[in-house]
């Protein structure tokens, strides 16, 4: 550390009062502005869970739909088109709706079934019980151990149930990279048994999931897919489109906005307040370094560092709160949905940056306009 | 008669605008010379410490010419004028203006933390300014928690530590009693004045005139006489 900047540094520090009222505005500012944008690109996440866990590479949908669980159906043809379409390797449809579940003890649970392909099971769950074999049995389901799993009784590999008066038996126990927005558990079984199982309208194929030959062959399939009455989407264009109307036409992120915002002027009123105060405080010195010799670029260099130095340790505290808040809310609610994204630090940063800049700006001025003769006036 | 560590020629400097305007140095001219003590000495408002600032390169005169060593210093810009104060000026500030938050030592380090030296290099350097000042058993305490005078001697000990030809002392005994700011000054006289060093100092206090060189008097902006030592 340069001399300058340690003469900052302990400036800054040995005034304890003032660093930590510093410290306590910007980690509130980062830890509100982090749990919020981290809760929403929680429930982000878990509104796009059946788009991560199939994984296909290409969404063909109704182009009406706006998340994955409005599904609208789509006639049969669609299929035996996009088969035939130029670079498709293969297309599979995926059936995904609602059921009300009869447990052993009477009571019913809302459940999410997805259907997979019974011949190539795309999109099938990675098990932690049992056998993906055994999806083809009779009555089988498999059911995902996620947060939502208690609310079937911890059912067990042989544990049965009802599904719109169907008997339905546990066939395997699996996990998923991301378990749903609603807070209800998922059975998987094959596609059939679902159009046998669950009332359906006249079209039963929610999606059909494409591979292409080859990444080059995304857009023809795309022009394809839209020629034909439909839109096909990629795994990433899907999500962002869940997320887009979970942002615009939900209110979510209108809150979202406001509360960023509000965390940022609370963080920047309390930190710029009293980062003012401090070089306020400390004008005199500002100025006698001035009179000693202390070029103009100089202080502007303390200051600089002064902002730079709090905001980021502020920052960092933040993110360590919100850390620690995160992780002790999942030891008490598993499901508790937040994540942290690079998308979330960043904006926090960006936000840090522009109070630490405010902050300092006006710092500078002051010390700027400072002369050293008044400090010989006294 | 050497050459001038000091030379200002008819400096005039003006405050204020309009009705407010008011002109503080009034074509002012003065010397001063190596292993000087000089004082300037005059009541309130009379402009000693204008003069003082416009001699030390702090304050831009609106006109006459103020050499140091021979080089017109207000035709620098501010970054070389800055360098100068540093390298050829020494500061003693009537409130000290000491760090509270740093150490005596560091307090003392700055004029050469502020010439790069490295943060450890220039404490420990600072502290055989300390010895001079009689003052290193207190280098690793905070300025509030030494007396006046100790607080006075941590300044000179600062404001000698860049090793200036020229040291200027505003007021230096205005914060402290009688008998310290006469040990004061005289320690200055002994220890900091040298045959290559010329120290300022503006001044009301009568009882420390025995320890300068030439004492001038000024009055509404103009030096009126001298008091002690040769003519001004």
């Amino acid at each position: 550390m340069r001399g300058i900047h340690k003469l900052a540094y302990k400036l800054l520090v040995n005034d304890k009062a003032k660093f930590t009222a510093l410290l306590v505005g910007i980690t509130f500012a980062v830890f509100l502005i982090i749990q919020m944008t981290a809760m929403f690109a929680g429930m982000m996440k878990r509104a796009s869970a059946t788009v991560i866990n199939l994984g296909a590479s290409i969404w063909i949908m109704d182009p009406a739909v706006q998340t994955v669980a409005q599904t609208i159906g789509l006639p049969d043809y669609v299929l035996d088109a996009v088969r035939s379409m130029q670079g498709v390797s293969y297309a599979v449809p995926v059936y995904s709706g609602g059921a009300l579940v009869k447990l052993a003890n009477g009571t019913y649970q809302s459940v999410t079934v997805i259907g997979l392909d019974d011949t190539s099971l795309f999109g099938r769950p990675q098990l932690i019980q049992g056998k993906i074999e055994d999806i083809y049995g009779e009555n089988a389901f498999i059911v995902v151990k996620d947060p939502e799993f208690p609310k079937l009784g911890n059912p067990h590999v042989g544990t049965e149930f009802q599904v719109n008066d169907h008997r339905g038996v546990i066939v395997g126990i699996a996990q998923v990279a991301s378990s749903g927005l609603f807070g209800v558990p998922t059975l998987y079984t094959t596609y059939k048994r679902a159009l046998q199982y669950l009332p359906n309208p006249r079209f039963t194929t929610a999606y059909v999931l494409v591979e292409p030959k080859s990444a080059g062959d995304v857009i023809r399939i795309k022009q394809q897919v839209e020629a034909l009455g439909y839109l096909a989407l990629t795994k990433d264009e899907f999500i962002d489109r869940i997320s887009h109307f979970y942002i615009y036409q939900t209110g979510m992120g209108t809150n979202l906005l406001i509360m960023t915002v509000m965390s940022f002027i609370v963080g920047l009123s309390i930190s710029g307040q009293t980062f003012y105060t401090f070089v306020l405080e400390n004008l005199d010195k500002f100025g006698a370094l001035k009179a000693i010799g202390a070029k103009g670029r100089e202080l502007i260099l303390m200051i600089l560092f002064q902002a730079s130095f709090t905001a980021l340790t502020g920052y960092g505290l933040g993110i360590g709160l919100c850390v620690l808040l995160i992780t002790l809310a999942r030891l008490r609610l598993p499901d508790y949905a937040a994540l942290i994204t690079y998308w979330n630090l960043g904006l926090a940063f960006v936000m840090v940056v522009i109070i630490a800049a405010i902050s300092s700006y006006f710092g500078v001025r002051r010390v700027l306009r400072i002369e050293a003769f008044d400090i010989f006036r006294g | 008669m050497p050459d001038p560590a000091i030379n200002a020629t008819n400096v005039v400097k003006w405050f204020g605008e309009g009705e407010a305007r008011t002109q503080a140095l009034r074509g002012v001219s003065v010397d001063a010379y190596f292993g000087e003590m000089l004082y300037i000495v005059g009541p309130s408002g009379s402009g000693k410490t204008t003069l003082l600032s416009v001699l030390s390169g702090i304050l831009r005169p609106d006109s006459g010419t103020v050499s140091v060593e021979g080089s017109n210093i207000w035709t620098l810009g501010s970054d070389k004028l800055a360098d100068f104060r540093l390298h050829k000026i020494g500061f003693v500030f009537q409130d000290f203006h000491l760090f509270p938050r740093l150490t005596t030592a560091e307090n003392v380090a700055i004029p050469l933390i502020l010439k790069r030296r490295a943060w450890s290099e220039a404490v420990a350097e600072a502290t055989k300014y300390l010895e001079i000042v009689g003052l290193k058993n207190r280098a690793e305490l905070p300025p509030v928690k030494l007396s006046g005078g100790e607080q006075q001697r941590v300044a000179i000990a600062r404001a000698i530590a860049g090793q200036p030809d020229i040291l200027i002392m505003d007021e230096p005994t205005a914060s402290l009693d009688g008998d310290t700011g006469q040990a004061i000054v005289g320690f200055v006289k002994h220890n900091v004045l040298n045959e290559k060093r010329c120290i300022l100092i503006v001044t009301h206090d009568d009882r420390i005139s025995e320890f300068a060189t030439r004492i001038l008097k000024m009055e509404d902006g103009v030096l009126t006489g001298t008091v002690k030592g040769g003519p001004a």
